[in-house]
């Protein structure tokens, strides 16, 4: 790898929230709804690249349904036997942590050409990954206007100084799953929270309060369930999988952009591309390939290996492999407990 | 420009089902062909954050803008929902002699 560190810049406290002076500080430095880099595509190729089809993503939709059944089917055959933890685990990974990678493409609209199969897709794994889909779209939406920009980004896994703490309690949801429950409740009594306000448009708000109602009720009914059967194995298959199944979203999720630079215009700077393995990239749907979805968000996930191959010249040296970009981050994140000013630079192909 | 058309382009100049700018007088559209061959112009800034719609992506008469994907039907300027909520603002469009002009609406 050839990064190098840098901790040259003095570091002052940062307020992450969207409400607070950073937000302004971003603003008036011209860091917010700012132009970006991108790196020179031509018209005709990037046509090719943004073109939609249906066939990949429902070829693995059925293939991601399918496995579903076969674990959850064993998971179920084998409940209260030693061997169902195997088939806990996998089934759980499928539900807690490859539904990140569906409401991204889904969230974009680029994974199917059908629109309705992106909004089918979109919402129920919107709900196996407890992220309510108006407040993440926008969410979403937000990050990719300003990414990584601190006051204004509200998708900053790992804010300088980071808690090591909270990083490994969300290795299983259970500091930003709390949150989200605690926000359904506040949703389905018909408000936002202050931050959310800044970026949820009035007009989109009755379904945020709609859909915290309708998970709430999805919510009690398996815990009715459970109660019922006197048994905690319905939960085992809807709702707790967000938990025990989510610590793969934590691992890939930190691929992205933690310990890498803030306040850049340039997603070369602030993301990473890791090259994974197919199962790896099944899961993620090749969102390890984030300079370029940061860069042409409109190119699905199908296509982003060739648009790598596209920009990768102008782009710094990919990550060999997850192992290599965590043998970054691990050591980043720990030394920005101690320095918070320091912060990984990613050497662009011309200054090599 | 007569009766307010303003000679924008060659018809050929866009591809079928794409798009590309024009800037005219301070201001800046995005003219359409479709598969059809029929021509359709809009503003050429997305109204959700003001980004160049002629980089985005014409598909069954809808546009999507590169940074959000949000999507416009080019032929109304409708908003076709989140995050785009304000419709386009659409100009009339005609095709005379191998060339596309634009009529400011
Ligand atoms: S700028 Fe066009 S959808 Fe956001």
């Amino acid at each position: 790898m050839s990064t190098t560190v840098d901790a040259a810049v003095a570091f002052r406290p940062r307020d992450y929230s969207l409400t607070g002076p950073d937000t302004e500080a971003a603003i008036a430095r011209g860091l917010s709804q700012a132009t970006w880099y991108t790196c020179p595509v031509p018209r005709k190729q990037m046509k090719e690249l943004m073109k939609r089809s249906d066939g990949p993503a429902i070829r693995d939709t059925l293939i991601w349904f399918a496995s579903f059944i076969v674990t959850g089917g064993l998971a179920y055959y084998f409940w209260a036997t030693w061997w169902c933890v195997p088939f806990f685990i996998a089934y759980g990974v499928l539900y807690g942590s490859s539904s990140d990678s569906r409401w991204h493409e889904c969230g974009h609209g680029t994974a199917f050409k059908t629109r309705w199969m992106n909004d089918v897709v979109y919402h129920i794994a919107c709900f196996m990954i407890l992220r309510e889909p108006t407040v993440w779209r926008w969410s979403h939406t937000r990050h990719h206007t300003d990414t990584i920009i601190v006051g204004r980004d509200p998708e900053i896994a790992s804010p300088r100084p980071p808690s090591i703490g909270t990083l490994l309690l969300n290795l299983f949801q259970l500091k930003s799953g709390p949150v989200a429950i605690k926000k359904l409740f506040i949703h389905a009594t018909g408000r936002l929270t202050a931050e959310e306000a800044t970026f949820i448009p009035e007009m989109e708000r009755w379904k945020v309060f709609l859909v915290a109602r309708i998970y709430l009720a999805l919510f009690a009914l398996v815990i009715l369930a459970c109660v019922w059967t006197r048994s905690i194995l319905p939960a085992m298959f809807v709702g707790l999988p967000t938990f025990y199944g989510g610590f793969m979203t934590l691992f890939f999720g930190l691929t992205q952009h933690a310990g890498l630079a803030e306040d850049v215009l340039d997603h070369r700077l602030n993301a990473r591309t890791v090259y994974m393995n197919p199962v790896f990239r099944f899961l993620y749907w090749n969102m390890n390939y984030h300079v370029e979805h940061h860069m042409f968000p409109m190119v699905p996930y199908h296509a982003l290996p060739a648009l790598h191959a596209a920009i990768k010249a102008d782009c710094p040296t990919p990550y060999p492999s997850t192992l290599a970009a965590y043998r970054e981050i691990i050591p980043a994140l720990l030394r920005q407990r101690r320095e918070p000013s320091y912060f990984v630079r990613r050497p662009l192909p011309a200054a090599e | 420009m007569a009766d307010g058309w303003i000679d924008a382009c060659a018809a050929e100049d866009i591809d079928a089902e794409d798009v590309i700018r024009f800037d005219h007088a301070g201001r800046t559209f995005a003219i359409y062909r479709l598969n059809d061959d029929t021509y359709f112009a809009t503003d050429g800034l997305c109204t959700h954050e003001k980004v160049h719609l002629a980089d985005g992506l014409v598909m069954d008469g809808i546009i999507e803008c590169p940074k959000h994907n949000g999507r416009f039907d080019v032929r109304t300027g409708e908003a076709k929902g989140a995050p785009v909520c304000i419709d386009l603002a659409t100009h009339k469009v005609k095709v005379q002699g191998g060339r596309v002009f634009l009529q400011i609406g």
